[in-house]
């Protein structure tokens, strides 16, 4: 049987050992690590640099995401970082040569209540004003955008109504992360699985290296970009987050022939569904309440956006669930990220993303990489610093992005 | 689902109930007191390990109360079930103990 296998295909990346020090240290091999990682060489012509992955290659919430990407945030800082990001999306394909099925579907969120509708209309004019697209549709426009939505008046949440960005979209995840790491790797940065940081070493206040499974690395610089491990990591460094983990869980259907054009998020009745290129339903909530790592959550989570689901979709009705699993995202209090330096020198924090993670992929690594490099911050993430949390310069994403982030 | 063990209820599903976070972060006692980075650790810092963690749940859907609880985060087991108010119990408490099964 053997000699009837195929060739391996071309590897991406080299899986070089890990050298003794460099120049900086990206903990976590996920999207935002090979993103900033490929920033980092690009922008700012690091490539001594190595990425610490304690698993594979994008095996964590990179491979667990609904690969929702849009921009349409409500606050002047939102807007900023994430339409960065989006415009960044719209040019990556090319840039890295890879076409990792970027798909500008665009986005519908829903309103069903007359708190909703107003809501709505203010962040798109809220998103006009910051050169973000979006429009408020009616919900015979909503039907046309989306032809399988119910909009009778005849169910608990009637649809009242949505905001639509057309650049909005998804992207196949996992290409995403080995378009990435088949740059950074061209350029010299290595990536490095199976390799786990168990320890920061400081000298007074000032970083010096980083302890891993496979041995001690010195290094000046450590960026931290993992998710919902960065409290331990941080803790490592004496470094506490204002983060709490939690699960968040999403499913899919089997495959379909493409019946649903678009991605649509319902923060009222709690569900946000597209359909990959495959032609899978995938489907996600909110995350469970409790804090946990143990990457799954309660079945009851899932049968309440399933219900969702089925009253804004009836069709939906006849196709079953085909798999579910969870991951552990990274919350702070108001729903917005921490992209910052920290009051250890030499460490770095991107954490805090939540729920929504992929879609800020490449605006967080172009930012990041800027704050690694110049040890200062991006004017488009100064304002996610960790000193908003002490002068109260929130940026409050609860009301405006809610539970589909 | 948990399985929580309301300590008046007894075992009840985990929809029945609130979650309300890390237990035992008391009201500062002088609050003017803090500097803003003391203020900001009361409001929105809490521990987040990975293992067993002190929380407060609710039994919102049924008797109302408050409680505390020691939880593994990582495998969600609940290891000890406790008033408000009471200290931690030591690591290896039942999670039966004060009536949880009751």
């Amino acid at each position: 049987m053997a000699d009837l296998l195929p060739e391996h295909p071309d590897f991406l990346w080299r899986n070089p050992d890990p050298k003794k020090s460099y120049e900086a240290v990206i903990v976590g091999g996920g999207g935002h690590g090979l993103a900033t990682a490929y920033y980092l060489a690009k922008n700012h012509g690091m490539t001594n640099i190595a990425i610490l992955e304690r698993g594979w290659l994008a095996g964590g919430n990179m491979a667990r995401n609904t690969t929702i990407i849009r921009s349409n945030y409500l606050w002047d800082e939102s807007a900023g970082i994430y339409e960065k990001s989006l415009k960044l999306w719209e040019q990556l394909p090319e840039e890295l040569d890879y076409d990792f099925l970027f798909s500008q579907r665009g986005v519908l969120n829903l309103a069903h209540t007359l708190q909703d509708v107003r809501e709505s209309q203010r962040r798109v004019n809220a998103n006009v004003l910051n050169g973000v697209d979006a429009e408020w549709l009616d919900p015979q426009q909503v039907k046309e955008v989306c032809p399988i939505i119910n909009i009778g008046d005849d169910i608990r949440y009637p649809v009242m109504g949505g905001t639509y960005q057309p650049r909005a979209g998804i992207a196949k995840h996992d290409h995403v992360a080995w378009a990435f790491a088949r740059k950074a790797d061209e350029m010299g940065v290595d990536i490095i699985q199976n390799c786990e940081v168990t320890g920061i070493e400081r000298v007074g206040n000032q970083v010096v290296g980083v302890q891993t499974t496979r041995g001690p690395i010195a290094t000046e610089k450590v960026a931290l970009a993992v998710a919902g491990d960065s409290s331990g990591l941080a803790k490592l460094a004496g470094v506490r987050l204002p983060i709490q983990t939690h699960p968040l869980q999403a499913l899919v259907s089997e495959l379909f022939e493409p019946v649903h054009p678009t991605v649509v998020m319902s923060n009222h009745v709690h569900v946000y569904v597209s359909q990959a290129h495959k032609g899978e339903l995938v489907m996600g909530a909110g995350i469970d309440s409790y804090n946990g790592y143990g990457q799954r959550g309660g079945f009851h989570v899932i049968e309440e956006q399933l219900a969702a689901a089925v009253e804004l979709f009836p069709i939906f009705a006849r196709a079953h669930l085909l798999r579910t699993w969870g991951g552990n995202v990274d919350v702070t209090l108001d729903a917005s990220p921490v992209v910052s330096k920290t009051e250890v020198q030499g460490l770095y924090v991107n954490c805090g993303w939540g729920t929504g993670g992929f879609k800020g992929t490449p605006g967080a690594g172009f930012t990041y990489a800027h704050t690694i490099a110049n040890d200062e911050p991006h004017p488009l993430n100064a304002p996610f610093a960790l000193d908003r949390f002490e002068t109260g310069h929130l940026i409050d994403e609860h009301g405006a992005a809610a539970v589909a982030h | 689902m948990l399985l929580i063990h309301c300590p008046h209820c007894g075992p009840r599903d985990e929809t029945e109930f609130h979650y309300g976070g890390q237990a035992h972060v008391a009201y500062p006692e002088d609050p003017y007191a803090l500097s803003d980075r003391e203020w900001a650790e009361y409001l929105f810092y809490r521990d987040n390990d990975r293992g067993a963690f002190a929380e407060r749940w609710s039994h919102a859907a049924g008797c109302r109360k408050w409680f505390n609880a020691v939880r593994d985060t990582a495998t969600y087991e609940f290891t000890a079930i406790y008033p408000m108010g009471s200290p931690r119990p030591a690591a290896g408490a039942s999670a039966t103990t004060e009536g949880g099964a009751r």
